[in-house]
């Protein structure tokens, strides 16, 4: 497992009460905003109309998830807020500071974990951090420490002296969280941080930002696993074509799910799907049914109504994840207007 | 929060760069190493007891400078374009671009790396031609600061290389069709004044000239140039690729999309 974070700033910071509490129920009380996104456009040489005025803002103390298809802009966002890609025009801030006129004080708030790859592939685990946390005015002696107690939190310390191109795919996208922890940055970046990450480690990595969060360091994150950002974040931007097309909490938007569809698993064999007022069913084989629940119908009135008419259920799953049904939706409805 | 400690920034880019250039020492002192012996065996030794004396040394003291200047711009150059063309190329450079260091420090930590690769070479040239002749620097103020800023010049001018090139052909190019002519055409091998009159003139266009003279003048107390013109090019080089290299560092051109 990996093992829990521990930051020393927090706690000395603006107040975030936060810790110690079950994320669901908690709120963000931060005192100012960790990301302010005003009118942001990118057109790149090519003409590729990125972002089209996206306007985003992220509260202190956040867990905040940025979704959207291949291609909806998502990156470009990130590489921009990084400095990683110029914005074409439009106005950001990190922690009240311009991105564009105070570049070095704003990237020092910033922890980055990009999608891909990139870092020295031929250097160790320990130097890649430790000369990161140097580019970032941190003396050698605080750098090695830290690169110590992240590098273990992340299960590498043993790996510490090895080429990194001979790390996993697991290892490398853990030596990328290392690397953006090592300067204990107030807004961490994760673009999609568990991509081909095998589910035990994904989990481990879950907790662990979740830990990083819950100590004060505002999460943005981006990924394809919806339920990844189901069961982390607290708010939620969608962005499809470089335009944010939902952005709300997540409590919020899954609440806006008007039907969800069930699959349940019957004991008999059936010929035809039972036929209930107000639901759509149909068999996906002679054992199993698709039940298309709107959110007028509780659960209950559909056992009921099934057991009246001599069908028993031993066992039901959602069909997709809650905010999968909604995203694609969201983005559909996006690609159709 | 304060702004970060840039010197702490400066020193990393350093460090990792010195490291870098002796984990693969078989690739950046060695062959330099072995080329100029060759060069002092068939050069200095072989051709040059039969060429004699050229501006007043024999043959084999003349040419010590001017092969110490090219293996100094071969590798400081060489390094710069490299190191930073390999980091673009890897995406690494993206560590120290989302970092708060400014492009002031970026630019000194990658010049750094290559003045100490240029330095190395250029004192292992020196200590191979102790092998084959005998120096005695007569101005060596002149000798150390022609070879720090021309060491300079070549390392910022591969920084300019880096930033365009889009593959590895494209940081082969310069090198070859440029620095090798203009290093050889710049009198390593001989003297101008024995060029026809017309071809003293065209050599006088040529920058690395001026280096390489300015180097001599300071072990050999000789120069085909005034040695303040020398000077003059070299900082008018330096200041004008400084620039350069600041304005396409903080544009992000060829860096950030």
């Amino acid at each position: 497992m990996i093992q829990s974070p521990s930051l020393p700033w927090a706690g000395s910071g603006p107040t975030l009460q936060v810790c110690c509490v079950p994320h669901e129920a908690m709120k963000v009380t931060g005192q100012m905003l960790a990301l302010e996104v005003d009118q942001l456009k990118k057109t790149y040489a090519n003409g590729v109309e990125a972002l089209k005025g996206v306007s985003l803002r992220v509260e202190e103390g956040d867990f905040f998830a940025l979704l959207g298809p291949n291609g909806a802009g998502k990156s470009t966002l990130i590489g921009i807020i990084s400095s990683l890609v110029n914005a074409t025009s439009g106005e950001m801030r990190v922690f009240g500071t311009s991105v564009q006129r105070e570049r070095s004080m704003a990237m020092s708030y910033l922890g980055l974990v990009p999608q891909e790859v990139n870092f020295n592939q031929f250097e160790r685990p320990l130097e890649i951090v430790v000369n990161q946390a140097g580019y970032y005015g941190i003396p050698k002696k605080i750098a090695t420490e830290r690169a110590e107690k992240y590098l273990r939190q992340l299960q590498l310390w043993d790996k510490r002296d090895q080429p990194s191109r001979s790390l996993s795919g697991g290892m490398k996208r853990r030596l990328m969280i290392a690397r953006a922890m090592v300067n204990e940055p107030r807004l961490l970046i994760l673009d999609e941080p568990t991509a081909g990450v095998d589910i035990e480690i994904r989990r481990s990595m879950w907790e662990f930002i979740r830990e990083i969060n819950e100590k004060g360091t505002t999460v943005i994150l981006t990924t394809h696993y919806l339920e990844e950002a189901e069961e982390l974040c607290r708010n939620i931007a969608i962005i499809d074509h470089g335009e944010i097309v939902e952005d709300t909490n997540m409590k919020q938007l899954l609440g806006k799910l008007d039907i969800e569809t069930f699959v349940l698993d019957l004991r008999e064999e059936i010929l035809q799907p039972p036929r209930l007022e107000g639901m759509d069913i149909h068999c996906r084989d002679e054992n199993t049914i698709e039940v298309s629940l709107p959110r007028s119908k509780s659960l209950n009135a559909l056992f009921a109504e099934l057991d009246d008419q001599g069908f028993h259920v031993t066992s039901m799953r959602n069909k997709a994840n809650r905010l999968e049904e909604l995203f694609l939706r969201l983005v559909d409805k996006g690609a159709s207007s | 929060m304060s702004q970060p400690n840039s010197w702490v920034g400066y020193r990393t880019i350093v460090r990792k760069e010195v490291t870098r250039i002796v984990r693969i020492w078989g690739q950046t002192v060695v062959p330099p190493a072995i080329t100029m012996t060759l060069y002092f065996i068939i050069f200095g030794n072989l051709i040059g007891r039969r060429i004699g004396e050229m501006g007043g040394f024999d043959y084999m003291q003349f040419i010590v400078p001017g092969l110490v200047m090219m293996s100094v711009i071969t590798n400081s150059y060489g390094n710069m374009v490299s190191s930073f063309f390999g980091a673009k190329f890897g995406h690494h450079i993206e560590e120290l671009l989302v970092s708060p260091l400014p492009s002031s420090i970026i630019l000194a930590g990658y010049v750094t790396g290559a003045l100490v690769r240029g330095l190395m070479v250029g004192a292992v040239v020196i200590l191979v031609s102790l092998f084959f002749t005998r120096l005695e620097v007569q101005h060596p103020l002149i000798m150390v600061s022609v070879l720090l800023l021309t060491s300079v010049v070549f390392a910022m001018a591969g920084m300019v290389n880096a930033i365009f090139a889009q593959k590895f052909d494209d940081i082969a190019i310069i090198p070859t069709f440029v620095l090798t002519p203009l290093t050889y055409l710049g009198g390593v091998f001989y003297s101008i004044s024995l060029l026809p009159e017309f071809w003293q003139k065209v050599s006088a266009f040529n920058p690395i000239l001026y280096m390489v003279n300015g180097f001599r003048y300071g072990i050999l107390g000789v120069s085909d140039v005034n040695i303040v013109r020398a000077y003059a090019i070299m900082l008018v080089f330096a200041v004008l690729l400084f620039i350069t290299c600041m304005t396409l560092l903080r544009r992000g051109t060829g860096l950030r999309s």
